[in-house]
């Protein structure tokens, strides 16, 4: 498929062809429009999750930043947006320095019981939210942690690991040993080593893990509903009340934002994953 | 060579042993260095291991217990407990007046400290009516005279008291542990010997497992009919395109959940813009607007929708590692387009197909999100039941039993998730 047609195509084969092209594109149409719906919608002048009259006849008067307006000055709405950029920095900082450390234990060339111990580490990824939050809540109400601000922290840093192993590792399985062997000959001690040879080197690793860990606490809602209590409200947290309860428009100028952020974040990845395969020498694809 | 090196040589005995320059044998040296570095990288995972013990599976494991901890009939009327052992509960007779004071002495320090309620809503769950009693009870006692008999004060209190299945219910749930809450998890209820299913109409556990797993199923069909379109079509451009339908399949990966579910809301809603759209192209009335949400079809759509990326990226994987020269052989030997992707190509890709199959259902049997913003009531899993009892019906228990089972289901799909794909090729986009 990858050249065009042959000139001795049949007629089927021609017409399986173009067929083939338009089922793939409804199928990405479905994949990127309910997104893209929102964005004009967030634009609404009225408090309607429609297109009204006015705005499909593209008249300025049925577009309006009212429901913008309402998220930057509406205080619950602030307090959430606070409250999501004080949680997901410092569960990502936890995450990513343990996760960093020990996915550099785990590849070294003997580590006992390696696959039982990356079993237990993944085990935040692969269990269902539900259950990680339901024993969450009775376990940290036991330690007086739930509906504190530590423990939201530490079960959306236990959430985000998984990630920042999996990311580092993968970095790590091209790394060349014998660059630390090098340093230490020279005389570095391993402390410096580590970060002024093998730091560098898996950084992009590192901030694609620290990335993923950011935006699994900075979207989690179920934990948070069991964990948090009411003055650790987050963005999703307040999506997900206000999609439950009285559903106003505000939301898809917030999801709108939020869609603004998700691409600031895949261009950021995709700019450290070229840039990584370039250092490494790979081909850039 | 100096003198010294020779005498130091000299010295080793000449046993055949390998040494190193100390004289230490080489063996010995080895496994030192090994254990050294088995040491150094355990200090580096320690940190991590101990805080997901702590902070993710010390909770699992407290939720596990709670599934069969039952401390609380034994810690509120821990006297009573003792007297009923040396009642027959066959014997069809209410218990003996001991029984009745050792009640009376428990009832008022649970009272007291006024736990009397909380056992009443624990035995609630096994033979409604007691939450009840137990509150009635509670208001009558202060009035009971103290020199008893205590029976029929209680009987009087509430004529339940008399009856032989309460005294079988609490006698019953007297123990420590109790597989009481799992019973109730697979609609079962013990009687005095074997334990037995409830009648077909009360049974809403096994049904919702069930109903759980069959629109699991039907989201991973659908993720896979519309995912391998879009695998075999990434696979087969060029690197360039490929890379741009790429980011077209990420992006919806990296949106927000929230935001991909209040989009399906939107779009859903008998107001919202696909049945506006429909309206308009005069395809449906409109007084007959389409319900698609609140139901099960909002469930799979919204669903399919998010979970087809996890379909699409191992699919992709294993698709561009599929040497075009297959198909090519296939063709050259006289197959059509169709035998040839068929009988060649399509069985090349099930290994992809197995670990987006088990990947997506693993993922769908667990959520809860979605289903609880635009299933309704006939589009939940059995994660909405669990939230339930946790936040509504305080029933952790049961909550905990449920979500054991769960776990173990989705324990089990894992497991053979790694025997096909392996834990460690988990890729990330």
């Amino acid at each position: 498929m990858a050249s065009p047609l042959p000139p001795y195509a049949s007629s089927l084969q021609i017409f399986w062809y173009y067929a083939f092209r338009v089922i793939c594109g409804l199928i990405f149409f479905f994949l990127i429009f309910p997104i893209l719906t929102i964005i004009p919608l967030s634009f609404n002048a009225q408090d309607f999750f429609t297109f009204t009259p006015e705005m499909l006849r593209f008249d300025p008067a049925g577009y309006s930043f009212k429901h913008y307006v309402d998220f930057f000055t509406n205080p619950d709405w602030q307090q959430a947006l606070r409250n999501s950029f004080m949680i997901a920095p410092m569960a990502t900082i936890i995450a990513t320095a343990l996760g960093t450390l020990a996915a550099i234990g785990l590849s070294q060339s003997h580590v006992p019981a390696r696959s039982a111990i990356m079993a237990v580490l993944i085990s935040p990824m692969i269990v269902p939210l539900i259950i990680s939050a339901a024993g969450m809540y009775f376990f940290y109400s036991r330690l007086g942690l739930q509906g504190t601000y530590w423990g939201v922290v530490l079960a959306h840093a236990a959430l985000g690991t998984p990630f920042v192993i999996i990311t580092v590792t993968a970095t790590l399985v091209g790394f060349d040993r014998s660059l630390t062997r090098a340093a230490a000959s020279m005389g570095a001690d391993p402390v410096t080593t580590f970060f002024k040879v093998q730091m560098p080197l898996i950084l992009p690793g590192v901030i694609s893990g620290a990335l993923f860990a950011f935006i699994t606490s900075f979207d989690e809602v179920v934990v948070i509903l069991f964990l948090g209590s009411a003055s650790q409200q987050t963005l999703p947290w307040q999506m997900f009340t206000g999609l439950r309860e009285q559903i106003s428009p505000t939301i898809l100028a917030v999801a709108t934002i939020m869609v603004a952020l998700s691409i600031v974040l895949l261009g950021t990845l995709e700019f450290i994953r070229r840039r990584s395969e370039r250092i490494r020498g790979l081909s850039p694809s | 060579m100096s003198s010294a090196d020779m005498t130091h040589v000299e010295q080793m005995p000449d046993d055949g042993v390998m040494r190193a320059a100390d004289g230490t044998p080489l063996k010995k040296r080895l496994a030192r260095a090994l254990r050294r570095e088995k040491m150094r990288s355990f200090v580096l995972i320690a940190p991590l291991l101990f805080f997901i013990l702590l902070s993710f599976l010390a909770p699992i494991a407290d939720m596990l217990f709670r599934s069969v901890e039952n401390d609380i009939v034994q810690n509120t009327i821990p006297e009573t407990v003792t007297e009923l052992q040396n009642w027959d509960s066959a014997s069809g007779s209410a218990p003996p007046e001991e029984v009745y004071a050792a009640f009376y002495r428990d009832f008022l320090v649970a009272r007291e400290k006024r736990i009397h309620t909380r056992l009443g809503s624990r035995l609630n769950y096994e033979l409604s009516g007691m939450s009840g009693m137990f509150r009635r009870t509670g208001r009558d006692i202060r009035r009971f005279d103290e020199a008893g008999p205590f029976k029929p004060q209680f009987i009087k209190s509430d004529e339940d008291w008399g009856a032989v299945e309460t005294w079988r219910v609490i006698k019953k749930f007297s123990s420590l542990y109790t597989a009481g809450y799992y019973l109730s998890a697979i609609d079962a209820e013990s009687t005095s010997e074997s334990f037995e299913l409830k009648p077909a109409d009360e049974r809403i556990y096994i049904k919702l497992f069930i109903r759980t797993m069959w629109m699991s199923l039907l989201i991973t069909f659908s993720t896979l009919l519309l995912g391998y379109p879009i695998a075999y079509l990434m696979s087969h451009t060029k690197r360039s395109t490929a890379n741009l339908l790429m980011i077209l399949v990420l992006l919806p990966f990296w949106t927000s959940l929230l935001v991909r579910t209040s989009a399906w809301k939107v779009l859903l809603q008998q107001q919202g813009v696909i049945n506006d759209f429909l309206v308009w192209i005069n395809v449906v009335d409109d007084s007959a607007r389409l319900v698609m949400i609140n139901n099960q079809l909002g469930t799979i759509i919204a669903m399919t929708h998010i979970l087809l990326p996890f379909m699409i990226l191992p699919l992709y994987s294993v698709m561009q590692t599929i040497s075009p020269s297959y198909v090519r052989a296939a063709k050259s030997m006289g197959a059509n387009d169709w035998t040839a992707f068929w009988r060649v190509y399509f069985p090349n890709t099930i290994p992809g197909i197995g670990a987006g199959a088990i990947l997506v259902f693993i993922l769908a049997i667990g959520y809860y999100i979605t289903p609880e913003l635009v299933g309704g009531t006939q589009g939940v899993f059995i994660s909405n039941r669990i939230a339930f009892h946790i936040s509504s019906s305080l029933n952790w228990g049961l909550a905990a039993a449920l979500g054991a089972i769960l776990l173990l289901l989705v324990l089990l799909l894992f497991y053979c998730y790694d025997k096909i794909v392996g834990i460690d090729n988990v890729k990330l986009g």
